[in-house]
């Protein structure tokens, strides 16, 4: 290998290591994401300039694995492994298959966690802050594998129950809309 | 070499303030404390003297006049006679250190007098969980982050953690004792004087590991009867309406998510229990002292305080905050 070509393996070496600063950045206190707003619950459908207002903005933390690992703690420490049994489902849906009823985006999971859901999801307004919220959709997504590999939760802190979210099988997302 | 002077005499200074205090080693205040601090004074002073000796050796070897009778067969035989003589005395150190380790070690594995109470110590990341049992259930108190002890009687510490391994220790008191997931292990402490020592995590267990502390509150016999007796009442019930309100923002609002307060409806056990917050010196696992400021700033964003905590921001309109604290501040 002569100089040059040495030199450009390095270069593209180190840009893909710089692709990674991303993955493990802690947002503590994320203004965006830590905001109220999705708090109050919205009193009427009736919106100024006749488009609903988005209930809830893309999610702040898609690619990361720090949100996605604190999601999977509260997912136990809040019970939802209660109904959901660790997301192989129970009393409530499995969630790490493909199948969604109300849509595998963000702001769907956000959504079903913040609003409830009929025939037994409570709702979770003014229980979990904002911030927490996000942290959980990233690990419900996580779940059935709809993130990069490189920042699904590859353990558990406890008992092990099931493969690694980041050894399994990524999940198609199908939209049901009927539970 | 003013300046020289000025740094030995700053050193000189934060040697002697880790000699007195309330997180010492070297400032015992009960038995397995005492017998640890002889045992290091008594490794200290001897390896000093042994360092004085080797150096003082040393410096006469490389300063000493070289002359013909080195190479005599008799200089070799006063040299060989030197070194068989220092080996015996290191063996002789040796042996003593041993046998001392050992008594002192012994001292401090049981209790020597009667009357012990015991103590759960459960490590959370990053905060301290002290909880005394009883023969009735109702009767357990739960006092996170103050950890309060009879004088003079020995106290058996019972020590397991919830996520990651912690450490146990308060210098003053006694030396470490990991708290492993999964495990029991167990320690005693025992106060011969009435104070507070200040206890640290001393295993590193993630990002706010140097801001998990706690207070031990030795105090005499009635005092500590007193006390767990008024830990064991519930909530006191607000008495002007900004404390009602507080109480019902508290409980309408995520708070309750995470914390108890015994006497109403909140009793999640993931974050420490607020049930007497108000009657506590410190908040935040010995970071801050316990006033309403502090209390405020903490509520309100904890994160700015110590980043990374379990605790997430709670953005709530001032009023709000500030009835919460109010109903906070009344849990005596």
């Amino acid at each position: 290998m002569n100089g040059r070509t040495r030199r450009i393996v390095i270069a593209a070496m180190g840009a893909i290591l710089a692709a990674g600063c991303e993955r493990e950045v802690r947002p503590f206190q994320d203004v965006s994401a830590s905001s109220s707003r999705s708090q109050k619950p919205a009193l009427t459908q009736l919106f100024p300039g006749g488009q609903p207002a988005p209930s809830a903005d893309e999610s702040p933390y898609q690619n990361n694995a720090y949100a996605m690992a604190e999601g999977k703690r509260l997912f136990d420490a809040y019970n939802c492994s209660g109904c959901h049994a660790h997301g192989g489902g129970g009393m409530g849906p499995a969630l790490m298959d493909d199948q969604w009823i109300y849509g595998s985006r963000p702001a769907n999971i956000f959504d079903t966690i913040i609003e409830g859901r009929p025939n037994g999801m409570p709702s979770f307004r003014n229980r979990i802050p904002d911030q927490q919220v996000w942290q959980l959709v990233a690990y419900v997504q996580a779940m059935s594998g709809l993130a990069p590999i490189d920042v699904l939760p590859g353990r558990s802190d406890h008992m092990r129950y099931s493969t690694p979210e980041n050894a399994r099988r990524a999940e198609t997302p199908k939209l049901t809309g009927h539970p | 070499m003013t300046r020289l002077r000025i740094c030995l005499v700053v050193i000189a200074a934060s040697l002697v303030t880790a000699c007195g205090g309330n997180q010492a080693m070297f400032n015992p205040q009960g038995p397995p404390a005492r017998s640890i601090a002889s045992l290091g004074w008594l490794l200290l002073t001897v390896c000093a003297a042994i360092y004085v000796v080797v150096i003082a050796v040393a410096a006469w070897a490389l300063l000493r006049r070289r002359d013909d009778a080195d190479g005599l067969p008799q200089t070799t035989r006063r040299l060989t006679t030197a070194v068989i003589a220092a080996t015996g005395v290191s063996i002789a150190i040796l042996v003593v250190f041993t046998v001392s380790s050992v008594f002192a070690g012994r001292g401090l594995t049981s209790p020597t007098g009667p009357g012990a109470i015991t103590v759960d110590v459960i490590g959370h990341q990053w905060w301290w969980e002290f909880q005394y049992r009883d023969v009735t259930p109702s009767d357990f108190v739960t006092s996170p982050n103050e950890l309060h002890i009879p004088v003079g009687v020995p106290v058996h510490i019972k020590a397991m953690s919830r996520d990651v391994i912690h450490s146990f220790w308060v210098p003053n008191l006694h030396g470490k004792r990991d708290l492993i997931p999964g495990q029991v292990t167990n320690t005693w402490i025992q106060a011969d004087t009435p104070g507070t020592y200040r206890g640290q995590c001393a295993e590193y267990c993630g990002h706010q590991h140097a801001n998990m502390a706690f207070v031990v509150v030795a105090e005499p016999r009635d005092r500590f009867l007193s006390w767990i007796g008024q830990q064991r009442q519930p909530a006191a019930e607000p008495q002007s309406d900004e404390a009602r309100r507080g109480r019902d923002i508290f409980l309408q609002s995520p708070c309750m998510m995470c914390h108890t307060i015994r006497g109403t409806t909140a009793g999640a056990r993931l974050g420490p229990e607020l049930t007497h917050v108000g009657s506590r010196m410190t908040i935040a696992a010995g970071t801050l002292p316990n006033t309403r400021g502090h209390l405020g700033g903490w509520v309100a964003n904890a994160q700015t305080i110590k980043p990374g905590v379990r605790m997430p921001p709670n953005p709530l309109d001032p009023s709000d905050l500030q009835a919460v604290l109010t109903y906070l501040r009344s849990l005596r």
